[in-house]
């Protein structure tokens, strides 16, 4: 297989992927807008005109790094586990199996169609917190290191997920239990010095705190913990999840029928 | 002559113990049209999956083009086209984005692809509706979208399963003089199918698959050469008396009406020469029939005889 071909072949996947979710933009791209503006309405305004300022920031200006990452990462992984399992349920997943399409290509194809709905939601609801507050950059490199590595590993679990799942309630089960109360307890809405010294070291377990801080830092320039050491752990993260993609798909686990 | 296919001792055991392939042997020749035929759940479709990658085997060698499926797995699969028996495409998309993207997946430049996808929608008879999505096609035209989906890298192998199930019978004969105007340009065509009549109007080289094993492989007259006895039908030209039925009791016929008898001819025995007997007797045979598909025969025996033992 020639460059040229790959190439063809891995723009074919992010034209399809890029596609599908422009196609479907009130699910896709307003849902997190309105979601994310209920947030910087009732927790930046109303609640956040109550709370103290948070390391020289008010709340909104605290919150609104969260807030995107939280997109980012609903976003990225809602993309590539809802697209694969579709094709895997609907069977047109055959049409690229049939194909002599390596499964890094395959892999690449999707991760980008996950990360380019990622930023682009992103820098909407950014444009939609301007309504709301002064955005401040820090760092414009650690905000797009942070923001497209952490949606590369939401976009390679979606990828995990959707292979693993047998039903709709598979697809579900990490969003629902294991996403979302991770991302809630990632300090979206607070910094972990506000909390006991047992939560605290808790905290420190939960992977989405180090993406959520390097994202903050590139806004504010505000962290709770080492960036070199949250980049560091981001870096582990995608390349743990992006082998085990690949040996997903290597082994033709759970996509060939036997 | 090389090899379009070849197949060497291939056995599939799936994790739950099922053995659906028990070491198959098969060989087809470039530019053939070979037919597979077998009940259901003989091992059909296990077989296609594996020679097109869906699925994996157990052991044994597919060689397509003379390369290995293991080693040159992507070459293999781009001298390949697939027409599956289940719809496989997103209903959500529309015709000519489910055949370019198709061309895509195999590197083919979009220029390119769009153009063939012209070429193969246009031939198919599916180009005014390239615009509409696929789940507005009727049955026969997401039948033929499979078609041109699985042309569109113009391969030199083209693999259909079941290609006509649930098709009407005037677009059945249309998809059958397609078929027969790219094998006649050079595409190798394996075809499966539940229809005896179309594997016997279109397939030069069949083999019957039982079981997850070949019972029966050769050219089609070949394969009918095996049936040793065969059944007319003859409608008599004036209906039986009295005196004819007693005459015509001399021969191994069955009176089926006054008007109608059945006779068993033996391999080797003289069509003609029955007519001609019976012409003696003042028997006059107006029109004569197979009594049933002689090819089904051939299936019936040799899918009962497998299974008896």
């Amino acid at each position: 297989m020639t460059w040229k071909k790959t190439w063809i072949i891995y723009m074919t996947i992010v034209r399809t992927e890029v596609g599908r979710f422009f196609r479907v933009w009130s699910q896709t791209l307003l849902a997190p807008i309105v979601t994310t503006t209920l947030y910087y309405i009732i927790f930046g305004k109303f609640i956040g005109s109550q709370v103290a300022p948070i390391g020289g920031f008010t709340y909104i200006q605290f919150i609104v790094p969260g807030l995107v990452m939280m997109t980012v990462i609903t976003s990225s992984f809602q993309n590539t586990v809802s697209s694969f399992y579709m094709a895997k349920m609907m069977k047109f997943l055959e049409e690229l199996l049939v194909a002599p399409v390596h499964p890094l290509v395959v892999v690449a194809g999707y991760v980008t169609g996950g990360v380019a709905r990622g930023l682009v939601t992103a820098a909407m609801v950014l444009v939609v917190a301007l309504f709301f507050t002064k955005l401040m950059i820090s760092s414009v490199l650690i905000l797009l290191l942070f923001g497209i590595l952490t949606s590369i590993f939401f976009s390679l679990l979606g990828l995990i997920v959707a292979i693993y799942a047998k039903n709709f309630d598979g697809v579900s089960i990490i969003p629902t239990f294991v996403l979302t109360p991770l991302t809630y307890l990632g300090g979206v809405f607070y910094s972990i010095k506000m909390l006991p010294d047992f939560w605290q070291i808790v905290s420190h377990a939960n992977p989405i705190f180090y993406m959520i801080n390097g994202f903050r830092y590139g806004f504010l320039g505000f962290t709770d913990t080492s960036l070199l050491v949250s980049a560091g752990l981001l870096v582990v993260f995608c390349l743990g999840a992006l082998l085990f993609t690949l040996y997903l798909f290597q082994s033709g686990r759970a996509l060939r029928t036997g | 002559m090389s090899h379009a296919l070849s197949i060497k001792q291939l056995k599939k055991k799936y994790p739950t113990g099922t053995e659906a392939l028990k070491g198959i042997d098969l060989v087809v020749e470039e530019g053939g049209f070979f037919g597979l035929l077998g009940p259901n759940g003989a091992g059909k479709s296990t077989l296609i999956s594996i020679v097109c990658g869906l699925t994996g085997k157990t052991s044994g060698e597919v060689l397509v083009g003379g390369l290995s499926i293991d080693t040159d797995r992507e070459a293999t699969k781009e001298m390949i086209g697939l027409v599956p028996q289940e719809f496989n495409f997103n209903i959500f998309e529309k015709v000519i984005d489910i055949v370019v993207k198709q061309a895509g997946y195999y590197g083919i430049p979009r220029p390119q692809a769009i153009q063939n996808a012209e070429k193969y929608l246009k031939k198919l008879g599916l180009w005014e509706k390239r615009d509409a999505k696929a789940m507005e096609l009727s049955g026969g035209m997401k039948r033929r979208l499979m078609i041109a989906r699985g042309l569109v890298h113009e391969p030199k192998v083209l693999v259909l399963d079941e290609p006509t199930a649930g098709v009407d019978v005037e677009l059945r004969r249309g998809m059958w003089d397609f078929l027969r105007e790219i094998n006649e340009a050079g595409t190798t065509i394996i075809l499966t199918t539940h229809y005896l009549e179309e594997a016997e109007q279109l397939c030069r080289e069949l083999a019957i698959i039982n079981k997850g094993e070949i019972v029966a492989q050769g050219t089609v007259k070949d394969l009918l050469t095996k049936l040793q006895v065969e059944t007319f039908v003859f409608d008599l030209a004036e209906s039986l008396n009295d005196k004819t039925k007693e005459l015509i009791s001399k021969f191994e016929v069955r009176v089926i009406d006054p008007d109608t008898i059945e006779m068993d001819l033996q391999e080797g025995e003289s069509f003609t020469e029955q007519i001609v007997a019976l012409a003696r007797l003042g028997i006059m045979v107006k029109s004569a029939r197979n009594k049933t598909n002689r090819l089904e025969e051939l299936f019936v025996n040799l899918t009962q005889e497998k299974k008896s033992v």
